[in-house]
């Protein structure tokens, strides 16, 4: 196999003629660089602190103000000094993987590079130090972010208005969906049915659920779209609306949108757009013009917001001219003067007179404050950095890199709509054609000691072992060459059978964690006393 | 462009590998009146580094930072100051950029982390079980709302008055869509809670009580009979707290009988950010509630060789296994800003949170004395933490905004928090940490004794 | 006694008035290791073909139906301490619940140990 690296270097690769040698256990259980951490339990006091405060701030001072509740039992927390603090969660970061290190293929995740000029910008004292309750005269400068990016947001989409406050993706389709039963209540005619096809992403069921729909799904074709004679049949006067995700969860781009959307809306419904995958098409295609109705974006998918190992995210949905009125509050508004408002509860009838015919209903408050300011702050400065043309590259790299990959194995891992032509942002595959005993789990933990994170497997659900690719367009066509040589390589193990598989990942921190153990006997919070600071002892947290 | 690393030649190169001519022959699934044929209109074109960083920066200047004034405000945010080791270890790669820890194996470092942060948190309300946290305190609060009525199975829910009225705002949206029934209120200016008024309101038809702790106006009711008359009905007692430093010097809520414990855990390690990303912290007393709770929960097992690890597990529960039944449709949380919590509260360790608490209550003590002793200004509360309320006998949001005018940040004025209750308008809601100077005070008292004079 | 089985992969023992239901093993191989049994209250009226118990593996959790109508008059509280009987003996220690037979007429759409063996190699 040739080296994919432009030097031709493979590194870590031994030399002919010299074998690798494996070692002996170590007393420490850590294998040089691979080090093992106890809990903060186990070697925390507490007496010990990484926090100093003016001499005589102790607990004795405490006056007594607080009623009859001054606290009397221990707590029972943890600390280490700063430079223990240090060492123990450096020592846990180089446990993870991350996009620092390496390709992130997980589909529909889209974990791209994140800037650090977006870090660098959202801890300027003006947008990380302001209180959100600050009169706001004071906060002009985060009003204005908030409205800046509003408006690209509503531009990029082709959209009538924009709710910001939704804390991440699945609190934005709950927006959405609470617009829109809003929408429908204002006219009086209450629906009990959201259509979901089957290969949406879990959030979607369970969003129309708590907004007090019932599920039904919508079958897909063989193509892997949703079949649109099957929707239309099943349009009716109890149909609040569908949730469709565009690009699909297999990777295709919906081609009968707008025929969907017309349907759902001469039905009387209203179209949810799951906007996940919103960084295949930015700046090259507007949900606006296929008739959507509501879209959540995910600011930590396509506008490069860090996932920080699960959050925090941000959700703002962009609104039809039919769904705007019944936005949450509260929302930004700049006036023919210049000067954005942020529009509260207490003014929002009046704003909304003056401003808006009367025509602004807000279906109510969604959270505390204003929303996730920190990630809108990283975001505008991401939109800013790429600008119209930029963006537009996004979508097509993005694109360009998973039709790649896709082409690079559908001769050998099944694609199962590699027919139906080219993919969006990411590619599918499933598990036909693996020896027997094999799985797509054996193939993902078999990439783990080739040194990659596994791509999103089975989902979705209708491709039998799926494999979801999802590239983005932040990787080098060299790091695309080196994992798909990496990725052809268990494939290739997997249909031939290589029974090792079953027992990777062979180098990560842990070999495979029993979860049926986890479950069966749940242990959520560490039980034990504290030792006395001094005193405590390392555990053998990586002894056998 | 700075973020794109494909060259011309690359694209080429690709191009011809999955058989496309151009670019557009990719997209040819989207319908041609809705291929855009030039970039976005209005947006700029790309920009380095300096321009944007400029542009950013412009914007930020037209902020007041609360480090640059004498600074009062709380009603759910604090600021409290980060130790800088905190900020710089959410910055490392591998936590900032990782993903949700769905491969275990290569995930430890946030498996860990995360269960040490439900540790920590269980410890400091007093539970058995914290989850690995929700998006803030005021979706949280909701979500216990809607434990709560799985649980008992009724859904009628009684607020306390003095509930941040954000979060009642949140619970009371969502309840339009669930059918539950809200029992709401507005506080009264009374020096204590209203344990006896909410007693009353419990009946047999309650699926829980919400009530605040410190509350809204920074008094510190008693739990332990309010969680007595609820269990006395089969309704759940959920407390709800804004301010974790508090539980360094009061009592836990766990301890005195609450069934599910919420609240916002920004005060510890994130910052002010205008209001957010922040960080929901949900507990529950009783281990047996644990299969009904929202979230993910990160839990101990070991490893095919026998080495201890962690896993999210009960996943269950959650929306990517049981779809339309799931106990939410919570997915991304907080994770980081739970790292952020996490390493601040390693490095203060009991004795430090012991220490911050007392070092805020000291300064909220000598405020309020000092604020006393302004002309036409009392102080309402017979207990309170590092929050008060002050009474000042004119419209309080037109002195804050005087004040603010002047270079100070005197506070939460309770006509912003509700608007439209006269009775309410002249109370004034002062915040001080250990953040707060001495100088700060007496900048505060006298300015407000300008202001009324 | 007699034992019947239905579609959905459950057994009923039937004795006099009172049946107790479980999972077959043909189900809980399907399932794989089980982690947690969501079993009904005592005093619950259960209806046929309705939800009635819940039984969850690491990453599924399934609906179990009551294969006839009755109130639940027991429920196996060892299988909350030890929800790995359902795997090590599904069609003995570890059955889900007892209840009684509100008609017996129910039971006679019923497969018997022979149908429900040729049902099962049939899928």
């Amino acid at each position: 196999m040739n080296a994919p690296n432009k030097s031709g270097w493979k590194p870590g690769t031994p030399v002919e003629g010299h074998n690798a040698v494996s070692g002996p256990d170590t007393v420490t259980g850590n294998r040089a660089l691979m080090l093992e951490e106890p809990l903060i339990f186990e070697i925390g006091g507490p007496d010990t602190t990484g926090v100093d405060f003016a001499a005589g701030a102790d607990a004795d001072r405490l006056a007594s103000r607080l009623g009859d509740l001054a606290r009397s039992e221990p707590i029972g927390l943890p600390g280490l000094t700063e430079p223990e603090t240090v060492r123990h969660y450096t020592r846990l970061s180089r446990q993870n993987y991350a996009i620092d290190l390496g390709l992130f293929p997980l589909g529909s995740c889209t974990m791209k590079h994140n800037p650090r000029l977006n870090e660098k910008v959202a801890r300027m004292p003006g947008f990380a130090d302001v209180h959100p309750l600050q009169p706001v005269d004071t906060v002009r400068g985060a009003l204005e972010v908030m409205n800046e990016l509003a408006h690209w947001l509503i531009k990029l989409t082709g959209m009538h208005g924009v709710a910001m406050s939704p804390k991440a993706g699945a609190h934005g389709e709950l927006c959405g969906i609470l617009c829109i039963r809003a929408a429908l209540e204002a006219k009086g005619d209450a629906r009990e049915v959201i259509l979901v096809p089957e290969s949406a992403h879990g959030t979607n069921p369970a969003t129309a659920a708590f907004a007090g729909y019932r599920v039904e799904d919508i079958p897909a074709t063989s193509e892997g779209r949703v079949d649109l004679e099957a929707l239309k049949a099943r349009l009716g006067p109890d149909v609040a609306g569908v949730m469709i995700t565009n690009p699909n969860t297999c990777g295709l781009f919906e081609r009968d949108m707008k025929a969907i959307s017309d349907a759902v809306h001469a039905a009387g419904g209203y179209v949810y757009c799951d906007g996940a995958n919103f960084n295949a098409i930015v700046g090259r295609v507007r949900p606006g013009d296929l008739g959507v109705d509501a879209m959540h974006i995910n600011l930590h998918k396509t506008f490069s917001t860090p996932h920080g190992g699960g959050g925090p995210g941000s959700g703002p949905v962009v609104l039809s001219e039919a769904l705007s009125p019944y936005a949450p509050l509260p929302y930004t508004a700049r006036t023919a003067d210049g000067v954005v408002h942020l529009v509260e509860e207490e003014d929002a009838d009046s704003f909304s007179e003056e401003h808006f015919g009367g025509k602004m209903q807000s279906f109510g408050r969604m959270t505390a404050f204003h929303g996730q300011m920190g990630m809108f702050t990283r975001a505008l400065t991401y939109i800013l950095s790429h600008g119209a043309d930029g963006l537009r590259q996004v979508a097509e790299d993005a694109v360009l890199n998973a039709n790649y990959v896709l082409r690079s194995l559908e001769d050998l891992l099944h694609a199962p709509f590699a027919h139906s032509g080219p993919c969006m942002h990411e590619a599918l595959f499933g598990d036909k054609g693996f020896a027997e005993g094999l799985s797509t789990l054996d193939l993902a933990k078999a990439l783990i000691d080739e040194g990659y994170h596994p791509m999103t497997m089975y989902f979705p659900l209708v491709v039998h072992g799926a494999m979801l690719v999802e590239p983005t367009e932040t990787e080098s066509k060299a790091a695309l060459d080196q994992f798909i040589m990496a990725l052809r390589s268990v494939a290739e193990r997997a249909i031939a059978g290589d029974e090792s598989m079953k027992s990777a990942p062979h180098y990560a921190p842990r070999r495979r964690l029993d979860e049926t153990q986890a479950a069966r006997k749940p242990l959520l919070a560490w039980e034990g006393e504290l030792a006395p600071s001094g005193r405590a002892v390392r555990s053998e947290v990586g002894g056998r | 462009m700075r973020y794109l690393p494909l060259t011309d030649a690359d694209r080429g190169a690709m191009l011809e590998k999955v058989g496309a001519k151009s670019i557009d022959d990719l997209f040819v699934d989207v319908p041609e009146e809705a291929r855009l044929s030039g970039p976005i209109e209005g947006l700029p074109m790309h920009a380095s580094e300096m321009a944007v960083e400029k542009h950013m920066r412009r914007l930020s200047k037209k902020n007041l930072a609360a480090g640059d004034a004498p600074f009062f405000l709380g009603a759910g945010a604090y600021r409290h100051h980060v130790p800088a080791s905190v900020d710089h270890i959410i910055q490392r790669g591998e936590f900032l950029t990782a993903y949700t820890p769905y491969q275990p194996e290569i995930a430890q470092g946030t498996l860990q982390m995360l269960f040490e942060f439900q540790s920590q948190v269980a410890r400091l309300y007093g539970c058995a079980v914290a989850n690995a946290s929700m998006y803030d305190g005021s979706t949280a609060c909701w979500e216990a709302v809607a434990m709560a009525a799985r649980i008992t199975k009724r859904d009628r829910v009684v607020l306390s008055g003095a509930l941040h009225p954000h979060y009642a705002e949140v619970v009371r949206t969502m309840a339009k869509f669930t059918e539950d029934e809200i029992a709401g209120a507005e506080p009264a200016l009374q020096s204590a809670p209203d344990n006896q008024g909410l007693i009353a309101r419990i009946d047999d038809t309650t699926s829980c009580v919400v009530v605040q702790y410190p509350d809204i106006l920074g008094r510190l009711p008693n739990l332990q009979e309010i969680a007595d008359a609820a269990h006395d009905k089969g309704a759940l007692l959920i407390v709800v707290n804004t301010e974790p430093v508090a539980l360094g010097a009061v009592k836990s809520p766990g301890e005195q009988g609450a069934d599910i414990v919420v609240g916002e855990g920004q005060a510890i390690g994130v910052g002010l950010q205008f209001g957010g990303p922040y960080l929901g912290l949900f507990a529950v007393r009783d281990p047996k509630h644990v299969r009904q709770m929202p979230g993910r929960l990160c839990g101990e097992t070991v490893d095919a060789e026998g080495k201890r690890g962690f896993v999210l597990t009960l996943s269950t529960r959650e929306q990517h296994i049981r779809r339309e039944k799931a106990t939410s449709n919570i997915c991304t949380n907080s994770g980081l800003c739970a790292l952020a919590f996490s390493v601040h509260m390693t490095l203060l360790g009991e004795k430090g949170l012991r220490a911050l608490a007392a070092e805020n209550h000291r300064l909220a003590c000598i405020a309020a004395d000092r604020l006393a002793k302004v002309p036409g200004v009392s102080v309402l509360n017979e207990s309170f933490f590092n929050e008060f309320t002050v009474r000042i006998g004119q419209d309080a949001r037109a002195v804050v905004r005087k004040l603010a005018d002047d270079g100070v940040l005197a506070g939460v004025s309770l006509g912003r928090l509700f608007p439209g209750n006269d009775a309410l308008a002249d109370g004034l809601l002062v915040a001080v940490t250990e953040t707060t100077t001495e100088e700060d005070i007496e900048t505060l008292a006298s300015a407000l004794e300008g202001a009324l004079s | 006694m007699a034992r019947y089985f239905t579609e959905e992969h459950e057994w009923i023992d039937v004795d006099g008035d009172t049946a107790t239901v479980g999972i077959t093993d043909y189900a809980q191989e399907q399932l794989g290791d089980i982690v947690f049994v969501e079993l009904p209250d005592t005093g619950a009226q259960v209806a046929k073909g309705k939800d009635a118990a819940v039984v969850e593996s690491v990453k599924a959790a399934s609906d179990v139906y009551a294969p006839i109508t009755g109130e639940v008059t027991e429920a196996n509280q060892a299988l909350d301490e030890d929800p790995a009987l359902v795997n090590s003996s599904p069609e003995t220690d570890g059955w889900f619940f007892k209840l009684t037979i509100a008609d017996k007429g129910e039971l006679d759409g019923l497969m018997d140990e022979a149908a429900y063996k040729s049902f099962c190699d049939g899928l």
